[in-house]
């Protein structure tokens, strides 16, 4: 079957087989940042976004996408970066395979609550499993980035 | 792994119903629980280009989509308003707002899973489905029915105001429930739900004279608690690998009692 989708701001129209997932549809066009973690919906480490919107990308066909966006990291790499710092600055990665996931789905709730909560950080953050750092880094990471946009992104960052 | 030889994007209901009756055919909601299992579909039916997305507010209900994901439940304001936040509360603990995005209604209800807080939570409150061929039925009506190849169109709640509180239990959290309870007091009396029993959701009606003290927030903890303990006594029980069915028996008790307490609480507020 033929699907055309808007990957990262360009259009692909492909031949695909019916049950080709997401994951291995972006991944075909290189989008290596979508990882396969679990592959059982539990993990985070797939997420893309579906019109806007943080989905996993191992639990929906590439069919589904057809005609709509799917935008993944590498779509978002300025966004990204600048909140990348901030979960570094506080050495919350140790082996970084998770990173991708939840940088996805901490744009997501940035897009949506300007300043969200602890709790609520937690509560939109809970799908994006991390095996190694304990999610404090991660929570005082994503404080430090919303104070910073809170004083205009003017903190200076080493 | 699960494997699918065609896709057909459904343009009618009817389309999708004639297909759904051959067998190694499926319809395809969120697919997230499809996807676990290692079926060989003949043709994937998808009815997301149907309109069934929508969530919509009349004067007497709100009527869902089967394709509204549990992301939209969690955020639609008149479901909010009209259970009292047991919508939300009985979602916001499924995987992740990634997962929740992709969940339908339509397949967590037609599913009707034992492990489920979706159908803990409708059933608490004044909630139909809408079957293609089946026409409208109760919620709690459909449960009991056996699986078949119809399809889930809408699920309708009607505006029936009342209270309503939803608990649940978790080893880890994002995990699948150990146990979930709903509790309600409405014009149709006043209710227990529980589900993640290992087994379907069910509902116990309260005898009235219970309803009226709780409406008027005059039980005791002691006696809230002996109703408790009488109530999940009534339901059976199963083990699995989270909780032994003693160990479901007793928390029954304890969430049944919180909930309780909680309804009286608001039972209390409105009175004042
Ligand atoms: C890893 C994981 C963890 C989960 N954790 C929880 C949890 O903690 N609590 C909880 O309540 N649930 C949980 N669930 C279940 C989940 O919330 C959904 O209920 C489930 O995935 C089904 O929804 P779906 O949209 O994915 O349906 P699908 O997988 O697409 O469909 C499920 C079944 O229903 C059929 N179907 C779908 N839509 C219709 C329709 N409109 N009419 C007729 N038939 C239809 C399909 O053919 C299929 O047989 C979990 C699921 C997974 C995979
Ligand atoms: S790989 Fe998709 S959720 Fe884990
Ligand atoms: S840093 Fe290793 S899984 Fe998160």
């Amino acid at each position: 079957m033929q699907i055309n989708v808007v990957l990262n701001g360009k259009t692909i129209t492909e031949e695909i087989a019916p049950d080709l997932l997401l994951i291995d549809f972006v991944r075909n066009h290189k989008c290596y940042s979508v990882k396969r973690g679990c592959e059982t919906s539990n993990c985070g480490l797939c997420t893309v976004f579906l019109d806007q919107k943080p989905v996993l990308s191992c639990g929906i066909l590439a069919a589904r996408a057809d005609g709509h966006a799917v935008d993944t990291l590498e779509g978002l790499l300025e966004e990204a970066k600048e909140f990348a710092m901030f979960i570094a600055d506080q050495g919350a990665e140790q082996c970084g395979f998770c990173n991708p996931g939840m940088i996805m789905n901490a744009i997501a709730l940035f897009r949506e609550n300007k300043e969200p909560s602890d709790e609520e950080i937690r509560e939109y953050l809970a799908g994006n499993l991390c095996r190694c750092s304990g999610y404090e880094g991660q929570l005082r990471g994503i404080r430090a980035f919303l104070e910073y946009k809170k004083q205009g992104g003017a903190l200076c960052v080493q | 792994m699960l494997k699918i030889k065609e896709y057909v994007k459904a343009e009618s209901l009817e389309q999708a119903y004639e297909l759904n009756q051959k067998r190694g055919n499926r319809i395809l909601g969120g697919m997230l629980w499809l996807k676990m299992s290692n079926a060989r579909i003949h043709t994937a039916i998808d009815l997301s280009g149907l309109g069934l997305g929508r969530i919509d507010e009349t004067e007497e209900e709100i009527r869902i989509g089967c394709m509204a994901t549990l992301r939209e439940l969690e955020l639609n304001e008149p479901l909010e308003r009209i259970s009292q936040g047991l919508v939300r509360e009985s979602v916001k603990h499924i995987v992740g707002v990634q997962f929740r995005n992709l969940a339908t209604v339509g397949g967590s209800l037609f599913g009707r899973f034992g492990f489920s807080d979706v159908l803990t939570g409708f059933l608490a409150l004044d909630t139909y489905v809408e079957l293609y061929k089946g026409g409208i039925l109760p919620l709690r009506k459909f449960v009991e029915m056996k699986r078949d190849n119809d399809i889930l169109v809408r699920v309708i709640v009607r505006k029936t105001y009342g209270n309503y509180v939803y608990l649940t239990h978790r080893n880890t959290k994002t995990d699948f429930p150990v146990l979930t309870v709903a509790v309600s007091s409405d014009s149709r009396g006043a209710r227990a739900v529980v589900g993640a029993r290992t087994q379907k959701a069910v509902c116990i009606a309260l005898p009235q004279e219970w309803k009226c003290r709780l409406d008027q927030g005059n039980c005791s903890g002691k006696e809230l608690q002996e109703l408790s303990k009488e109530l999940a006594g009534e339901i059976p029980m199963g083990s699995n690998l989270r909780a032994s069915a003693g160990y479901r028996r007793h928390l029954a008790g304890v969430l049944i009692r919180r909930g309780l307490l909680a309804l009286q609480e608001r039972g209390r507020q409105d009175a004042d």
